[in-house]
């Protein structure tokens, strides 16, 4: 089902949280609510379920205007960040409990549990209680819980910040497929951008109660509207340079670097810029040569990743290939791929 | 919560236990002769008892001349301290959920007066509740005096009450009403049970204060019908006509065997009242 916020403002006492929000979640669609903490994605994700009333605006699920609607009558279901299980029932009660205040009959309830838990595979747990669960468990028994009624909306509150490395994995991929499966219009909250791009069809990306730019993950890291989305996506990040411009180029300090970009044409000279380059756009290939000096290395196995200081101060990330021969001290002169780096105006919009 | 003391290897617990145990003797000898002299007679003068009698405990069996009987004053007792218990548990269990966690209006106001109410010294009120019970016809009724003592009781369960409720995360209330569930049902099924060792506490204090409550009983519910045990191990020393230290000892231990006997059962759930965890 599509949910719609239409100019959605919230506010805390005078404190303004969000204001004069649209956003539209088409049906059947993942969506991701990305920020740093915050940015009020988790206040946008607590409207949409109807625990936070809205101080102006509509919420759409739909054609039907839910904005006064209690939470009880909205058939969201939602997985919070710890889980939130009733510690003194067991899985099977836990999950059943959304059709028990319906008064859905026992013997339905234990045959719609049943598949549920199956679909979650957890089939073996239903008689154990919430303590005596993994992480992993438990983030499965929330989302049967969340799933068994059959929401119109799946809401996820950073449901993998309490898990180790491993199982993230494991549920990343699996919250994907039970959402593909039920065809449930999905929205994600999160502060790891990893997980916004492996799981998600959008991404909203979200700075200080606005959204800065809707788009698909990969439209998101290769053509960021600003300098806040460029450096939020990607990891290792992408580095920054500060400099000016000069004639149809970017140049970095007193006799550096000179780069001629095309983005550039028309903007006046001396005009302060920002210069984002991706790891990976800076190494043995691409057409601009750059000196540095590593400072920094560290392997990651299949790949290495070094910190170059520049001349003039500033530093440039590069991920190559594992490769024995660069140490740190060592100068090096690597190139810089500058068809794909972005330029930034000093305010963070990308020119 | 209060953890076992770690076993230190730094020093020996042993002069500990001894110096403990010489300062506690006093008490254990009091203890002790309390049974014994119940269950003897002894000579004026002497420690040593010098005779076996069980004529000291015939309060048990045969009602004595002018006092109610023992059976009746247990069971006012009884009924008394359950009461006050239920009004208490009932009363609080709710009050302390709206104070913790609904928006009710004034409630800044309802938090501090129900401190207040904690720390006033209510036997200056006695005189007061006196003329207002006699006045509303309650004077000498078990359901006068169980009203007064709950009432009374009452804001430091609510106090307590709020600071278990305090404790319960708010998600899962969220994750109940998103489920589906009123604000009652949330309340009844997914909230109360994780304050239940909070309950089970408040309400084994509620029932021993209940129990050993002596001043009120006395001033608004001396009758004979409706006295409880305080008030009548009160008269028997009260009483200079047939003054028998050996019944009213015996008295006395009867009066403390249900408590000792709570104790033993419950000492752990009472523990949980200094503790404010929801870990079960």
């Amino acid at each position: 089902m599509r949910i719609l916020l239409d100019k959605f403002s919230k506010s805390f006492g005078s404190t303004k949280v969000i204001e004069d929000m649209d956003l539209e979640v088409g049906s059947g669609e993942m969506l991701a609510l990305l920020g740093p903490s915050g940015c009020g994605k988790s206040t946008t994700l607590f409207a949409v379920c109807g625990i936070h009333r809205p101080t102006a605006g509509r919420i759409l699920f739909g054609d039907r205007d839910v904005t006064n609607l209690p939470s009880q009558e909205r058939n969201v279901g939602v997985v919070f960040q710890s889980y939130a299980l009733y510690p003194h029932m067991t899985v099977e009660e836990n999950i059943g409990f959304p059709l028990m205040v319906k008064r859905v009959a026992a013997a339905d309830i234990k045959k719609q549990v049943a598949d549920i838990a199956a679909l979650v595979h957890i089939e073996d747990l239903l008689g154990r209680r919430p303590a005596q669960l993994s992480g992993g468990q438990q983030q499965r028994v929330a989302l049967a819980r969340a799933l068994i009624r059959r929401p119109d909306v799946l809401l996820l509150d950073e449901p993998l910040a309490n898990l180790d490395a491993k199982l993230r994995l494991e549920m990343r991929s699996e919250i994907r497929r039970l959402q593909k499966e039920t065809g449930i219009t999905a929205i994600l909250v999160t502060h790891d951008q990893v997980e916004a791009m492996s799981m998600c069809d959008r991404i909203a990306i979200m700075k200080s109660g606005e959204i800065v730019q809707i788009a698909t993950p990969s439209q998101m890291y290769n053509d960021p509207r600003t300098s806040f989305v460029a450096s939020f996506l990607g990891n290792p990040p992408i580095s920054l340079l500060k400099g000016k411009a000069e004639q149809g180029a970017f140049v970095l300090g007193e006799n550096g670097l000179r780069l001629p970009l095309a983005a550039l044409s028309g903007i006046p000279d001396g005009t302060a810029l920002s210069l984002g380059v991706r790891p990976e756009h800076f190494g043995t290939a691409g057409g601009v040569p750059v000196e540095g000096r590593v400072v920094f290395a560290e392997t990651q196995g299949r790949e290495n990743l070094y910190d170059v200081v520049l001349p003039d101060g500033s530093v440039l990330r590069s991920i190559q290939p594992v490769r024995d021969d660069v140490k740190p001290g060592d100068s090096v002169r690597w190139n810089l791929d500058s068809a794909s780096t972005f330029v930034f105006a000093e305010d963070g919009q990308r020119l | 919560m209060a953890e076992k003391p770690q076993t230190s290897a730094n020093f020996s617990s042993v002069p500990v236990i001894l110096l403990l145990g010489l300062f506690s003797l006093p008490l254990l000898v009091m203890y002790a002769y309390l049974f014994i002299d119940t269950i003897s007679d002894t000579e004026v003068g002497s420690l040593i008892p010098s005779e076996f009698t069980l004529r000291h405990w015939s309060f048990l069996w045969e009602t004595k001349t002018g006092k109610p009987n023992i059976w009746l004053v247990t069971l006012n007792t009884f009924i008394f301290a359950s009461c006050i218990t239920g009004v208490i548990l009932t009363v609080s269990s709710m009050a302390g959920y709206v104070l913790s966690r609904l928006n009710v209006p004034a409630r800044g106001f309802f938090l501090a007066g129900v401190m207040v109410l904690h720390a006033f010294p209510s036997v200056t009120l006695i005189i007061a509740i006196f003329i207002v019970l006699q006045w509303i016809g309650l004077y000498n009724s078990l359901i006068g005096v169980i009203l007064v003592k709950a009432a009374i009781d009452l804001p430091l369960g609510i106090w307590l009450m709020k600071g278990f409720y305090d404790t319960v995360p708010w998600e899962i209330e969220m994750a109940g009403t998103v489920d589906g569930a009123s604000r009652f049902t949330v309340w009844r099924r997914l909230v109360l049970p994780q304050i239940k060792p909070a309950m089970m506490a408040l309400g084994l204090f509620s029932f021993l204060t209940g129990w050993s409550e002596f001043i009120l009983p006395q001033v608004l519910a001396p009758g004979a019908k409706v006295q409880v045990l305080s008030v009548y191990l009160a008269s028997l020393i009260i009483d200079d006509n047939n003054f028998d230290f050996g019944t009213f000892k015996a008295v006395g231990v009867f009066y403390v065997v249900p408590v000792l006997i709570l104790y033993v059962f419950f000492q752990k759930h009472l523990m949980n009242i200094y503790g404010g965890g929801t870990k079960g």
